[in-house]
């Protein structure tokens, strides 16, 4: 780190010492001023909640505090794995999750893909300021219009839904139509954003490749085939590392808004559990342990597809 | 340019593309526009049409109740004050401390930066955060809002990335000139990354804008709810009634239901919307220009 005070002890005929630790820290005095507020900001709210935690190896009661409350060891994540909700939000978000991978993960891919097809630059950046737009609305909103198209009675999906078929759906409160429509929000909300990586990848595609690839005589399909996918594919590994990194997480705010007390059997998540029995319930040191073992799931998802990355001979993220 | 495009498949495929595209482009804004027509719509017309985009009849009266209620006037308000108060900590705080992370000289770099890594794999989780926000006397206050989302990590680390990138000469003749540390993060460095602050400015602002879990969270008093978190309990938990004993007294004015829902979906959308074109520039180039040299 300290480069350029060597190479000088190495020219100059007299001998520089290097700067003791004093003086560096003197030197970048101002430096240092500029970090308090957001080390503080780091200690205060990120890493004092991390030694939060040890509540889920005690039994906290808010008249004793964090320090006085009893210890009770691994009590609470025995309750939670016997727990009969434990295999419930579990399949839920194992579900969820899936059902992202599958139908969510793709979209931005062939949406840019489509997008590079286009020659007009004008209807290009028409569409494309277009389906940016949902990604800047909150999930109250996106939850609020859902609502309100698909509510029983006045929801304009629904009178369209009893033109045709003479009869109204409940979309709002039927467990079978829970995912269909979360994932419908997610495609709707983030497939034009997430296209804004896999754009700028393919912008980096050299069009000498191209100019060979027709040369040999390759269609359209083949040159999507062979030159194309081949130079997004580190961007698609990256993305899909991060994506198995957050693998349990399940949209935590879209999902809380979607459910309600009639599909909370296949609506429930683990993040929402933590809340519904953490802060509406007031099981602090239970929910907390609940939080602590989806964390530690999912580093260990983060840390090992980032293993499995590197083993197949791609760019990990670490 | 070989003409690449001009098989007849080719042509084919061109034609399917663009209706396909413009087919999706379509209904990305066609759900927008409803709930737009449908604030302006009548009562009446909104449970008898289906799905329009021109109300028949134009009415003001769902954005006259808004705006005469304390209610929903004040959400609006509470929602600009932690947007604008918000962004500015936020900038602040993400500015000041990328700067002396982007200097590879300082000592204890690295260790910082673990640190910042780290807490973005694991954290404390909802409860154990609640309970410091508690601890700290934040609860029902604004500050509850705006503080602990102050620092993204994510941005921090692109913004450091981006003070790395610019040429180290800048920082070496301006201290010859016999300027301090700060000044040469001041006047140097600052006024060159105007487009990496206008970036970060609107993904903070949106955030804070979006934001209504921290409120439901920290929130009690719903005289300080943004109207994100007022948009929730109108709409999905349908309590219309909310803080409307205030207005029973004077004239009480009978609320429009159906179109105050819409109403209040684009006013709660609206001002982000506004800023969005301005900004749109900038922010393609403002995420890669940190993010290429990991």
């Amino acid at each position: 780190m300290a480069k350029p005070e060597y190479a000088l002890k190495n020219q100059a005929k007299h001998q520089v010492q290097p700067l003791t630790k004093y003086q560096r820290l003197k030197r970048d005095k101002w430096l240092y001023l500029m970090l308090i507020p957001g080390l503080a900001y780091f200690l205060i709210f990120k890493y004092t909640p991390m030694w939060g935690v040890l509540i889920a190896f005690k039994d906290y009661s808010p008249f004793l505090g964090f320090w006085d409350s009893p210890w009770v060891g691994m009590d609470h994540f025995r309750n939670f794995f016997q727990n009969p909700d434990f295999f419930r939000l579990l399949r839920n978000t194992l579900y969820l999750a899936v059902l992202d991978l599958v139908f969510f993960f793709p979209a931005p891919i062939i949406l840019a893909l489509m997008l590079n097809e286009l020659r007009f630059t004008f209807y290009k950046r028409t569409i494309q300021t277009l389906i940016y737009v949902p990604h800047f609305m909150s999930w109250v909103i996106v939850a609020s219009m859902t609502y309100l198209f698909f509510t029983a009675g006045s929801g304009a999906i629904n009178m369209l839904v009893e033109n045709v078929t003479g009869k109204q759906i409940n979309f709002l409160s039927a467990p079978e139509w829970f995912r269909p429509l979360i994932m419908l929000q997610i495609i709707w909300k983030e497939t034009g954003w997430g296209t804004v990586i896999f754009l700028a990848a393919l912008a980096g595609v050299s069009q000498e490749q191209y100019e060979a690839a027709i040369v040999d005589g390759a269609g359209r399909l083949r040159r999507l085939w062979h030159v194309t996918l081949p130079a997004i594919r580190s961007t698609i590994i990256i993305l899909l590392i991060l994506r198995l990194g957050n693998f349990l997480d399940t949209g935590f705010q879209q999902i809380f808004l979607m459910t309600n007390s009639l599909n909370r059997e296949v609506a429930d998540v683990f993040d929402t559990y933590v809340y519904f029995v953490g802060i509406t319930q007031g099981a602090y040191s239970y929910s907390t342990a609940v939080g602590l073992f989806k964390a530690v799931v999912g580093i260990i998802l983060i840390l090992g597809a980032n293993k499995l990355a590197k083993k197949m001979g791609q760019n990990g993220i670490f | 340019m070989l003409n690449m495009h001009n098989t007849p498949a080719g042509k084919v495929f061109d034609v399917f593309n663009i209706m396909i595209l413009g087919f999706i482009g379509l209904v990305t804004v066609l759900p927008f526009l409803y709930i737009l027509a449908g604030s302006f719509a009548t009562e009446a017309e909104l449970t008898r049409r289906s799905f329009f985009i021109i109300p028949e009849t134009f009415s003001l009266e769902a954005y006259k109740y808004i705006f005469s209620t304390d209610t929903f006037f004040r959400s609006i308000l509470v929602s600009i004050y932690v947007t604008v108060v918000g962004t500015l900590i936020c900038l602040i705080f993400t500015f000041t401390m990328a700067y002396p992370l982007s200097r590879k000289k300082l000592m204890g770099r690295n260790v910082i930066l673990n640190l910042v890594l780290f807490s973005m794999l694991f954290s404390g989780g909802m409860i154990p955060t609640y309970l410091v926000v508690k601890g700290l006397g934040l609860l029902d206050t604004l500050w509850a809002v705006m503080l602990p989302m102050a620092i993204n990590p994510f941005f921090l680390i692109i913004v450091k990335n981006f003070f790395q990138e610019l040429p180290i000469e800048l920082e070496e003749s301006a201290k010859i000139d016999g300027c301090s540390e700060f000044s040469v993060f001041w006047r140097i460095f600052l006024p060159l990354s105007k487009p990496v602050i206008a970036t970060f400015a609107l993904f903070y602002a949106v955030l804070l804008w979006n934001d209504f879990f921290a409120a439901l969270l920290y929130i009690n008093d719903s005289s300080k709810w943004p109207v994100q978190l007022l948009l929730q309990q109108v709409i999905i938990l349908s309590q219309m009634a909310i803080g409307d004993a205030s207005q029973m007294g004077a004239e009480y004015i009978e609320p429009p239901e159906q179109s105050l829902k819409f109403a209040v979906i684009i006013v709660a959308t609206v001002p982000i919307l506004i800023i969005y074109p301005f900004l749109q520039k900038h922010f393609a180039k403002g995420i890669l220009i940190g993010s290429v040299k990991g």
